[in-house]
């Protein structure tokens, strides 16, 4: 185990260097500069160069790439070129929380209701129960968040005036965001575990589960469960980061003070620090994910950690 | 009637079918046999004849919602089973009657330790602590031939041999001290030389425990082993049933006999198989008279039209064929002497 999660944390580093190197190449490839426009202020000449020397701009892309690395292995990013009162790690600091607490609601959400959903349709193959589970998770899969979110806030925000339409206060403010989000991956889930539940129940071991006169509900999660996981944890990964990538969008439609507003904003203004610190946050949030779900692959299936062990 | 406390399972007149998608499937077709305390009773018969079914019936698991007992009555110990609500039928299932399936490869969930599977039985239904139930699991282990339990119960069923998964099936069914085991070709899945090693330690358990068994099965050879009592199906229904000794050496039935003819001989030169010409019937639409007459190189007119009566050539032994109706009696000369 303790060498597979040695090798695991290299390939980890590598990735990140790789993934480092292609944001620095894609970011001076964007044409403009951060200096193009100040808060609306055109500025002059000489205080545009003794601000690109300030942050380094004028070196050769060579020189600065190495600046890059040095500031993203130590975590200084230094302040934001934009606000210069905040350094990229103070923007961190605040919007992540926020945005780690919608993601990881969302995928909380997504997971308990997706695999609830499945399940009930699975045992009630064929029957109303199944057409229904089916009928939603073909709706959910289908509308994109963003359409989801805007009906969400003209119905229940403005129409019903149930929950507030924006903004990120409290318990009410998070219900709307978490269902736009949560919806698709739900829907992904549910027919994942529908398909891996009706097959796993035909298997012998579910009849040998039977044949002791274990209870349905005992065999569903002891027996069945656990088995017709695999699936769902494979695409964990992928739905992790469709989940963290569409939280850019929610954020922005809720008015939620999330990373994903920085993120975006950054890119637009070329505001070089936030947008490497943004990124190599999402990118290790993301390969820690990957990382996490290939445990959970061991902790299921025992026969996948020890062909892991033994390599 | 004073007879019936001698008797553990009485099964009569037992009919199942299953709805498939080409129409009603009556795979089982007035089934009747008993068994003892203690006695082995082997059901014989090609694939698809039946014999399977029935123990799913007997078991209480026919596979829902499309296999149903539509006639008939399973009374163990006395008690009906057919209208058992399935809340009650648990409590049978694992406890008095346990069942061992053929591929001990699948019959186990590769996901959970062997202890965890060989316990929740005995945890669940006689609600005994965790610790006693691992201590009994151990026991268990250990009267099927497996060393090292405490090791073993953490294992998972991926780390263990084709032979060692079904001895631990085995140790599975017995955990709960059943009365009755149905084992459903146990031996099936295996190379020969465990084959003999599973028969042999159903012998054994059978000494200690004194339980009674059903063994399911299309190897004569097993049935020679193993059986006291031996009921030969052939689509859906016995047709023929008796001590291992009437069905060995005086077998009524022609299809008991081409059977026995079918078994491969070392000692006897032959350069072909014997086979059974021809295929079981369709039981989408069973036939009006003897299932097997198509196949029957004694048939006669009345077989194609009524099914054959239940004739006794002696106590225990008991045909279904017109050959042993009376006036069959000069016909059946003529075709021996053919």
């Amino acid at each position: 185990m303790l060498q597979f999660v040695c090798k695991r944390f290299l390939a980890m580093i590598l990735t990140l260097w790789v993934i480092a190197t292609l944001t620095f190449l894609l970011m001076h490839s964007i044409p403009g500069s951060p200096f193009n426009s100040m808060n609306g202020k055109v500025l002059s000449d000489a205080a545009v160069k003794n601000m690109e020397s300030h942050y380094h701009i004028d070196q050769p892309l060579p020189i600065q790439y190495l600046i890059y690395l040095k500031s993203i292995a130590t975590f200084t990013y230094g302040p934001s070129i934009k606000q210069p009162s905040q350094t990229v790690n103070d923007l961190l600091g605040r919007g992540f929380p926020v945005s780690f607490e919608l993601g990881m609601w969302s995928l909380v959400v997504a997971v308990l209701s997706g695999v609830l959903l499945g399940v009930f349709a699975a045992l009630k193959h064929n029957g109303l129960i199944d057409y229904i589970a089916m009928t939603v998770a073909v709706f959910g899969i289908s509308i994109p968040n963003f359409v989801l979110a805007t009906l969400l806030i003209q119905e229940l925000a403005v129409h019903w005036r149930l929950l507030p339409a924006g903004t990120w206060q409290g318990l009410s403010y998070m219900i709307m965001p978490i269902i736009a989000l949560a919806t698709a991956p739900m829907a992904i889930i549910a027919r994942l575990i529908r398909s891996s539940m009706l097959e796993v129940l035909t298997q012998d071991y579910i009849r040998t589960a039977q044949a002791k006169g274990l209870s349905p509900f005992l065999i569903v999660t002891k027996h069945a469960l656990k088995n017709a996981l695999l699936p769902v944890v494979t695409v964990l990964g992928t739905l992790a980061a469709s989940i963290l990538t569409g939280t850019f969008v929610i954020e922005k439609i809720f008015a939620i003070p999330g990373m994903g507003k920085y993120f975006v904003d950054s890119i637009n203004s070329r505001d070089y620090p936030v947008i490497m610190g943004t990124t190599m946050f999402y990118s290790a949030l993301l390969i820690v994910m990957l990382f996490l779900v290939d445990i959970a692959y061991g902790w299921l299936d025992p026969r996948i950690k020890i062909n892991k062990e033994g390599r | 009637m004073a007879k019936q406390s001698d008797k553990l399972l009485e099964v009569n007149n037992l009919h199942v079918s299953f709805k498939t998608h080409g129409g009603e499937v009556h795979a089982v077709r007035g089934v009747a046999f008993d068994i003892k305390q203690g006695e082995t009773l082997a059901i014989v018969g090609e694939s698809g004849c039946g014999k399977s079914v029935t123990s799913l019936a007997v078991m209480g698991l026919l596979p829902k919602p499309n296999g149903k007992i539509i006639d008939g009555s399973i009374r163990f110990k006395g008690t009906e089973m057919t209208t058992l609500t399935p809340k009650k039928m648990r409590r049978i299932q694992g406890v008095n009657v346990s069942m061992i399936f053929q591929d001990p490869m699948t019959a186990l969930n590769p996901t959970l330790t062997i202890g965890s599977q060989l316990t929740e039985g005995i945890i669940h239904q006689k609600k005994v602590s965790r610790k006693e139930a691992h201590q009994k699991a151990i026991e268990m282990l250990h009267m099927v031939g497996l060393s090292n339990g405490e090791q073993r119960m953490k294992q998972y069923p991926y780390q263990f041999s084709g032979g060692m998964r079904q001895r631990i099936v085995i140790a599975m069914a017995l955990i709960c001290e059943p009365d009755l085991i149905i084992a459903d070709e146990p031996t099936t899945a295996l190379d020969v030389t465990i084959q003999a090693q599973i028969l042999e330690l159903f012998d054994h358990i059978q000494e200690e425990t004194g339980v009674s068994m059903i063994m399911i099965t299309h190897d004569l050879g097993v049935v020679a082993k193993t059986a006291d009592r031996v009921a030969v199906m052939y689509a859906g229904k016995i047709v023929e049933m008796g001590s291992k000794r009437d069905i060995f050496y005086r077998a009524k039935h022609p299809y008991t006999q081409a059977l026995l003819n079918a078994i491969v001989r070392v000692d006897i030169p032959a350069d072909t198989l014997k086979p059974i010409e021809g295929a079981p019937p369709d039981l989408f639409a069973p036939p009006d008279g003897c299932a097997f007459c198509e196949r029957c190189p004694f048939a006669m007119e009345v077989c194609q039209h009524v099914q054959p009566p239940t004739s006794m050539v002696d106590e225990n032994h008991a045909v279904d064929c017109w050959l042993l109706d009376k006036r069959a009696d000069t016909i059946r000369q003529k075709v021996e002497i053919l």
